[in-house]
């Protein structure tokens, strides 16, 4: 009886909190994202010829995210039947976003205009045992092309 | 020491090819941090702790690898790439590797 409370109470929990702390995050990306619209993240290796006078600098970002207990149950369910797991997507989708917008903010206090080549990495931290820690690593990198400032 | 992802530099040529360079470490997680993840396995969140500890090691397996450049004189290191592996459980290793050159 008491572990039945006791897990109903941490499902509540993880769904209470893990809901609110995902829409918080969901809010700071979007608006974080349209504020950093001026440098646009370009996965191409090579640099246009027009770019040419410039300077590059490495930048990245990584940022880890914990799955909630109520995703991990809700993940063990889908599990018996198999399908799209959309309670981890959500999560990726987060950690991906917020690792390439802290690669943006740091392109951003060098003034660059373009991050260019960007690379995804994803990692996920432990795996393996049941009651183990559950938590996601995204780095997202790329070189910052910064430009002289012109008037044109 | 230039770091790129690219694979020139605008501007410089390349004049010398000094081969492949790489930096790696490995890191376990330390019990404390551990406590407070599992803490946030039940609410969600950020890891705060572990991006730390993420990019600290990163910072380091850089720092190694510009370490191996400079031993064989090259003045840049192109085409950058990270590379992360967990080996047991709670131990992760960050690996970085890149083209070692030298610019005019």
């Amino acid at each position: 009886m008491f572990d039945l409370i006791l897990f109903l109470t941490l499902l509540a929990l993880g769904f209470g909190f893990g809901q609110y702390l995902e829409k918080q995050h969901y809010k700071s990306i979007i608006n974080r994202e349209s504020s950093l619209k001026h440098i646009p993240a370009i996965a191409t290796k090579h640099l246009p010829p027009e770019f040419m006078p410039c300077s590059t600098q490495m930048v990245c970002g990584n940022v880890v995210i914990s799955i909630d207990f109520f995703k991990k149950f809700v993940s063990g369910l889908r599990s018996i039947v198999g399908g799209r797991v959309s309670s981890y997507e959500s999560l990726i989708d987060r950690a991906r976003r917020e690792a390439i917008l802290r690669m943006k903010e740091q392109a951003a206090t060098l003034d660059a205009n373009y991050v260019f080549n960007v690379k995804m990495e994803t990692s996920s931290i432990s795996k393996g045992r049941r009651d183990s820690i559950g938590s996601v690593e995204v780095l997202a990198y790329g070189t910052a092309v910064i430009q002289p400032t012109s008037t044109n | 020491m230039i770091l790129t992802t690219l694979e020139s530099v605008p501007g410089k040529s390349i004049s010398q090819h000094l081969g492949l360079v790489q930096g790696s470490t490995v890191r376990a997680k330390h019990a404390g941090r551990d406590l407070m993840a599992g803490l946030k396995n039940i609410f969600g969140g950020e890891l705060k702790g572990y991006t730390e500890l993420l990019h600290e090691s990163r910072e380091e397996a850089i720092s190694r690898m510009v370490e191996q450049a400079q031993s064989i004189g090259a003045n840049a290191i192109l085409n950058i790439r990270f590379s992360t592996s967990s080996i047991t459980q709670g131990a992760s290793e960050l690996f970085t590797y890149g083209t070692a050159v030298k610019l005019d």
